[in-house]
Order: structure tokens, then C-alpha cells, then sequence
């Protein structure tokens, strides 16, 4: 594999959710390694349906896309083994409430990954207390804040030794005194060298980790610009109405 | 009517009907509640992910099924397994099918349409993003309802399948139209042997009545300790 290829490589996909929708138009993007790009956008404008398209949870029925080197519509592709090495955290977290919060990051090293029961359990406990939540090991999701839910998610993701991590929306079902809890441990995995493919709109994340923004609106990217210009001039007018509504409070 | 209610009668009774009736009873609602909820996950899955012509054959047999009185279905399986039987086996004449075997396989093909619906309920409505978490992490469609859906559908809708097990441990007692001998079966040969009909019946009545609002308080104070956190 080339170390400077895209690890999400996009190139013209288009979506419709029937002949007169079109819910993605034309949308190219690449991701390289060790790059965090952030998606924002106004409601509706296709970037949850975008990101989920990375791992295949939304088909798309035009272009090209390919994870690591490996083509979503290649023939003969394996998706449960090309999802396995995808990351996903979800606007709102889907633990699995029936299992214990170790159980929930150990099912699916052990099933999907066939590692030992041993084995996947110590890589949990490290994951739960990189994200500080060693205390609550044994309880169940229900039992945990929104925001203790939520990096339980994310540990459960990493559990798989991801090349890419995708979060649509990680923090928007939280609480506000919740979201910074989760959005450190976002920050710190960006300043690790993960790669991550984040729909949000705390702009003070992307500021802080970003490297590019990509500002989407009716299904198009209309803007994908390296931080510094997409907060200091950038020139796109719907861009700049979509940012001046979402930082003026 | 009740001045020569006759308590002994009863006693005397008491091991033919428990013994003979109620284990056969219990012995065909636990077989049937299974096998029926094993064929009705089985429909409700073949319902949701089974394709387009699997899923109207499915949906064709819960219809049907739940749109005909069982004591006809009882019937119409007590006569036509053997002739089934023999087309599938190509034997010479009609197999022989026992009573107990014919009444167990109709009660299965009958709950099973009515679990199915149950299950289905349950898949549809956790499936949705949990499914997605599942299938993210690298899970295929079978793991996923395997490890994460049904664990959880079986929980919740624990309540609502025991309830219908005890409707249909009631209407086990329809195997009286095939001369077996359930637990009413019997009270009702007694009944005819002694001409004691007042006792037995009032009797069997008061045991179902008994075993089935048991049955339902323990499956209410179940509901509490078996929910998910949610």
C-alpha cells in the first residue's frame, strides 16, 4: 500500500433516493492519512449521508469510492471486512444495551476479529481507561450519561484498530456540558495522528484539530479549504452565511 | 344443584387428571410454545431480509394461518399429514400419525404465525440504528442479528410471547375434537364415567383459571426484572 494514498479516496459520487431526489450531487474528496478533515453544513445537506457512504452503510448509485485502496463497488469486495477496519460514532451512540459496557467493546474483536477472550479484554480496559471511564466497566449503557455513552462508543470503535475514524455528528444528541467531555478525547486522538473524517458543527474542533473543511449544501461540497483559509477568508457566500449564523451565539 | 356437590369425587380424580391430563397439557405447550417461536423467528426473519419472493411465501402463511379458526386447522392436519406424509415419503398407503404428534405439529404451524408477527414487531423496531452499529463494526447481516437484534427483541418481547403461551396453553384443550386426553380431556371422562358433571368442570375450570393468573402475575413481575436499561 502507498503511505501518501488517500485512505478515503471519493470521486464524483451522486446519490438519489428516488429519480427526482438527489441527495448527494457529484461529491469528490480525498482524505490522506493522518489528516482530520471536518464536514459541516446546514441540516439536510447530505453530509450524514455522505460520510455513511464511506462505509457503505448508504449505497450511492454513481462514482467512485475507495477505503484504504480498496474499491466499495470493487468486485468480489468484502464489506464486513473493509467496515471492520472503518470506525464509526454515531449521533446517537447505538451501544448495544443488552451488554455491559466491556462487553460492548470486546463483541466484536472477538467475533469480527476472532481474537481471544483474553486478548480483546485487555484491549478494552486500556480503551476504557484512555477514555477515563474504568469505573463504569461493568455497567450497562443505560446507566451512563450521554456523553459517557459517547466515548464509550468511540473506545468501542478503536477497539478495532481502525485506519480511518468517521463521526457524524458525535456530540449534536449531547447535552452542552457533555460535549467537551467527548470533543477532548476527539482532539487527542487528532493530535495522535488518527485520521478522521468528522461531521460537526463545533467549529472550535475544527479550529483547533482541522486540517481542511469541507462546507457542504444541497448535497454538493461547495467549499474544501485548508483551515486557515475557510476561517480567514473564505470567499464562498453561502459558506460565509452558514458560518456567521453558526458562530454568532 | 350444588346440594350433593360431591368434593370426593374430585379428590378421587385428582392423579388420572394431573397425572394423565395436565402433564399432557404442559408437555404440548412447551413443545408447541418453542417449536413455535423457533418457526416464527424463522418466518419473521425470512419476512425482513429474505428477499422478495420468500418474504410474500411468508407473509402468504402468517395471513392464511391467522385467518382460520384453529379447531379447523386441528382437523384439517389430523387428515392430512398422513396422506402428506405419504406423498413426501412415497410409502404405499396414508403414514401412521399419533394424535399427540398430529396436534403438536398443528399447534406449531398455527403459533408460529402468530410469534412471527411478534418477532417482527421486535426486529423492526430495534433494528434500525442498532443494526448499523453492528454492521460498522464489521458484522455481518447474520451476526448482527445473532449477537445484537434478537438478544435484544427476546428481552423485550419476553412479556408479550409468554402471554400468548398462556393463551395457547388454554387452547391446547381444542385437542378434545381429537379424542386426546388433555387436562379437560379428562376432567370431561370423568365426568361422563361418574356422572359427576357439576364437579369436574366447575374443577377444571377453577385449575385453569388458577394456573393462568398465576401464570400472568409472575409474567408482570418478570416484565420489570428482564427490561433493558435503556
Amino acid at each position: 500500500m502507498n503511505a501518501s494514498a488517500p485512505v478515503i479516496r471519493m470521486q464524483h459520487v451522486s446519490k438519489w433516493y428516488n429519480p427526482h431526489f438527489q441527495v448527494l450531487k457529484d461529491c469528490s474528496l480525498d482524505v490522506t492519512r493522518g489528516e482530520v478533515v471536518v464536514v459541516c453544513g446546514p441540516s439536510g445537506s447530505g453530509k450524514s449521508t455522505l460520510i455513511k457512504t464511506v462505509n457503505a452503510l448508504e449505497p450511492f448509485q454513481q462514482g467512485t469510492i475507495s477505503v484504504d485502496g480498496i474499491d466499495l463497488h470493487g468486485k468480489g469486495v468484502n464489506l464486513p471486512r473493509l467496515r471492520a477496519r472503518v470506525g464509526m460514532v454515531f449521533q446517537h451512540f447505538e451501544l448495544f444495551p443488552h451488554l455491559s459496557v466491556l462487553d460492548n467493546l470486546d463483541i466484536a474483536q472477538r467475533k469480527v476479529l476472532g481474537r481471544e477472550r483474553e486478548e480483546a479484554r485487555a484491549r478494552s480496559v486500556a480503551l476504557l481507561k484512555r477514555v477515563d471511564l474504568s469505573a463504569h466497566a461493568e455497567k450497562f449503557p443505560g446507566q451512563l450519561s450521554g456523553g459517557q455513552q459517547q466515548r464509550v462508543a468511540i473506545a468501542r470503535a478503536l477497539a478495532m484498530d481502525p485506519v480511518v475514524m468517521l463521526f457524524d455528528e458525535p456530540t449534536s444528541a449531547l447535552d452542552p456540558e457533555m460535549v467537551s467531555e467527548v470533543l477532548d478525547v476527539m482532539v487527542q486522538l487528532a493530535r495522535e495522528g488518527m485520521t478522521m473524517m468528522v461531521v460537526t458543527h463545533e467549529m472550535g474542533f475544527a479550529r483547533k484539530v482541522a486540517h481542511r473543511v469541507v462546507f457542504m449544501d444541497q448535497g454538493e461540497i461547495v467549499v474544501d479549504a485548508p483551515k486557515e483559509e475557510f476561517f480567514g477568508a473564505v470567499t464562498n457566500e453561502r459558506a460565509r452565511v452558514f458560518l456567521s449564523k453558526i458562530l454568532a451565539h | 344443584m350444588f346440594s350433593d356437590f360431591d368434593f370426593d369425587a374430585i379428590l378421587r380424580a385428582l392423579p388420572y387428571l394431573f397425572r394423565d391430563g395436565m402433564s399432557f397439557t404442559i408437555t404440548l405447550t412447551l413443545l408447541s410454545a418453542l417449536g413455535g417461536l423457533l418457526l416464527g423467528t424463522l418466518i419473521a426473519l425470512a419476512r425482513i431480509g429474505g428477499g422478495k419472493l420468500l418474504a410474500m411465501v411468508a407473509a402468504g402463511y402468517v395471513n392464511f394461518m391467522r385467518a382460520l379458526p384453529l379447531v379447523l386447522v386441528i382437523f384439517w392436519f389430523y387428515f392430512l399429514v398422513p396422506y402428506l406424509g405419504q406423498w413426501l415419503t412415497g410409502a404405499p398407503r396414508p403414514i401412521k400419525v399419533g394424535g399427540f404428534s398430529s396436534a403438536l405439529l398443528t399447534f406449531v404451524m398455527f403459533e408460529a404465525a402468530y410469534f412471527s408477527e411478534i418477532m417482527r414487531g421486535g426486529i423492526q423496531s430495534v433494528a434500525r440504528g442498532q443494526s448499523s452499529a453492528a454492521l460498522a463494526l464489521g458484522m455481518t447481516g447474520g451476526q448482527s442479528m445473532r449477537y445484537i437484534i434478537l438478544p435484544q427483541v427476546l428481552r423485550t418481547m419476553l412479556p408479550v410471547l409468554l402471554t400468548q403461551t398462556i393463551v395457547l396453553f388454554q387452547d391446547t384443550s381444542l385437542v378434545y375434537v381429537l379424542s386426546l386426553t388433555d387436562f379437560l380431556g379428562a376432567a370431561s371422562k370423568i365426568a361422563q364415567r361418574d356422572g359427576r358433571l357439576v364437579e369436574m368442570y366447575c374443577f377444571a375450570a377453577l385449575v385453569y383459571f388458577l394456573i393462568c393468573f398465576l401464570a400472568s402475575q409472575a409474567v408482570r413481575r418478570l416484565q420489570t426484572r428482564v427490561a433493558i436499561i435503556r
